[in-house]
């Protein structure tokens, strides 16, 4: 409660601070954005469903493209723990490959698919994957010895030991994974989207600069944080709550 | 040649509920290797209540790991029921001295875990469970996950746990270890009435040896390093017994001896290797 009326505090302060600053007119309003500027443009960009157009495609985008790398990263990080093999190989390029931005595959991806769908596919893929793979790796390779004892004295073998002992032991690394690769997921989607004439959330974006309109431009900007926070705050930390209250685990890790 | 007339021997002697030859496990650490357990013979007949007692980290866990079928000897062979073990088997449960019961299961779900493995409908595991979990004091507690247990009823979930199982053969390393005076008196009643209804084969490790006296038909102490068995005693006083009797003292205080030099052996290498390192 009391963390909530700071918050709600803070946030009222912000918006009149840069009320007051946008009132001030010291930069030209095509420049500086005001509340009331970036209100009406959220209230234009949904009343002539722009923005609704954009959010629906982009969301179409993201559900595969996540949906994509999740299928990908869990097999591929089953993969990696059960091979010292493919742990020294694959395992090693993957954690290097982990330091380039997602957006550095996308001159790659236009080269292969052109300005296209699966361009951005390709590049929201590339963007979350590695974040799966590698927590869902960690994950399984540090379910403690004793669980997997316990399974095989009570009877579970093989795909009954990594159905009911191993993927519920490493639960909590694979949230976090999964919860990774959804922000780099969307990050990947959004920087995609403003290459081309892509009509999501990041080509709005675009568009909101070629029409030199600052409040555009930020309106987009307000919507895609919504998007972000919403779905970590709602999915991710609810479910991750969940699982640290019944496993009784502290606060985060 | 003597190898082979004892595997002979073994394979025609049906009685040996559990047969233990030549036993060794060793481990290679960063120290080099150290010989866990060395040249354990050893059996157990069908229905006996076995106590074994050693000091810390004589191999006590390594062996019940290797009568379970969860880890393999170095030398040596383990029979049972005429068979070579060659993995685990749910006829042949191990109660970790860790316990390794699953965070993410509540106490109930944690009972009927080996059911669910072995396929039994889902209706008669929830009622089995229950049976165990009243059986161990832990009626009410079906539904709780394990952190909101205290680590003696922990200690009862890992029982239950492997009760509901219904083995022949029961592994307990250290099971009542962390439980108040009270409740473990209570649990040994328990244990003693079930196994004698049951006729299970017990296999019960232990640092307290009153505990090995009141519960053990033989009570069977163990060397350090490397792992022998010291000496073994027969345990005739009659049943039930009571922690309090004095004929158990009398007998416990002779396998206290026994034990004692055995722990100031261990305390000794113990304290050279801190003073080494
Ligand atoms: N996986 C392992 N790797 C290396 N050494 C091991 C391993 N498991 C056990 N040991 C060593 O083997 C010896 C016997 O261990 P064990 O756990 O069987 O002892 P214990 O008799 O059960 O002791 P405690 O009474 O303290 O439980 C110890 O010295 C231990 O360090
Ligand atoms: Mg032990």
């Amino acid at each position: 409660m009391r963390r909530l009326r700071r918050q709600l505090l803070f946030y009222s302060l912000l918006v009149a601070v840069w009320w007051l600053i946008a009132d001030l007119e010291i930069w030209t309003p095509y420049l500086f954005p005001s509340p009331r500027g970036v209100l009406e443009a959220l209230r234009w960009g949904f009343a002539d469903k722009t923005f609704l157009v954009g959010l629906g495609i982009s969301m179409k985008r993201i559900a595969l493209g996540y949906g994509l790398s999740v299928a990908l990263g869990v097999v591929l990080g089953c993969l990696i723990a059960a091979s010292e093999f493919l742990k020294d190989t694959l395992g090693g390029t993957l954690l290097s490959l982990q330091s380039l931005p997602s957006l550095c595959w996308l001159p790659l991806a236009v080269l292969w698919f052109g300005l296209s769908e699966k361009a951005i596919l390709f590049v929201v893929v590339m963007g979350s994957l590695l974040s799966v793979t590698i927590n869902t790796e960690m994950g399984l390779r540090h379910v403690p010895k004793i669980y997997l004892m316990a399974g095989r004295n009570l009877g579970a073998r093989g795909l009954g030991l990594i159905v009911h002992v191993l993927l519920p032991a490493s639960l909590p690394h694979l949230v976090a994974g999964l919860k990774q690769g959804w922000a780099f997921a969307w990050r990947s989607l959004i920087s995609g989207e403003m290459i081309f004439v892509s009509l999501g959330l990041g080509h709005l974006l675009m568009m909101g600069r070629d029409l030199n309109d600052v409040n555009q431009v930020v309106a987009v900007m307000v919507l895609i944080v919504a998007i972000g926070y919403v779905v970590d705050r709602l999915i991710f930390e609810r479910f991750e709550s969940r699982l640290r209250q019944k496993w009784g685990l502290s606060a985060a890790p | 040649m003597a190898t082979m007339r004892k595997l002979e021997e073994v394979l025609h002697s049906g009685e040996g509920k559990i047969r233990l030859r030549g036993v060794s496990r060793s481990f290679v650490t960063a120290q080099g290797p150290l010989q866990a357990l060395e040249g354990i013979d050893l059996d157990v007949h069908a229905g006996e209540f076995i106590c074994i007692v050693g000091p810390s980290g004589c191999g006590k866990s390594t062996l019940l790991n290797l009568v379970a079928g969860l880890d393999r000897c170095t030398a040596g062979e383990i029979w049972t029921d005429g068979h070579r073990v060659e993995g685990p088997s749910s006829n042949r449960l191990l109660i970790f001295q860790e316990l390794g019961l699953f965070p993410w299961l509540t106490v109930r779900e944690n009972v009927e875990f080996g059911l669910r493995r072995r396929g039994v409908l889902r209706q008669e595991c929830v009622e089995r469970a229950r049976r165990v979990l009243r059986l161990v004091h832990l009626g009410g507690f079906e539904n709780s996950y394990l952190h909101q247990l205290s680590g003696g009823m922990k200690q009862r979930v890992a029982l239950a746990r492997s009760l509901v199982m219904e083995p022949e053969v029961l592994l307990m390393d250290e099971p009542f270890a962390a439980l108040d005076a009270q409740t473990r008196d209570l649990l040994h009643q328990e244990l003693e009435r079930l196994w004698v209804e049951t006729g299970q084969t017990i296999v019960f490790v232990t640092h307290n040896v009153r505990e090995a006296v009141r519960l053990g038909d033989r009570v069977v102490v163990m060397t350090f390093r490397p792992g022998r068995i010291k000496c073994q005693f027969e345990i005739t006083l009659p049943r039930p017994r009571t922690l309090e009797d004095p004929a158990l003292t009398l007998v416990a205080r002779s396998v206290l001896d026994q034990l004692k030099e055995e722990i100031n052996k261990a305390v000794k290498t113990e304290f050279r290797d801190e003073t080494t390192a």
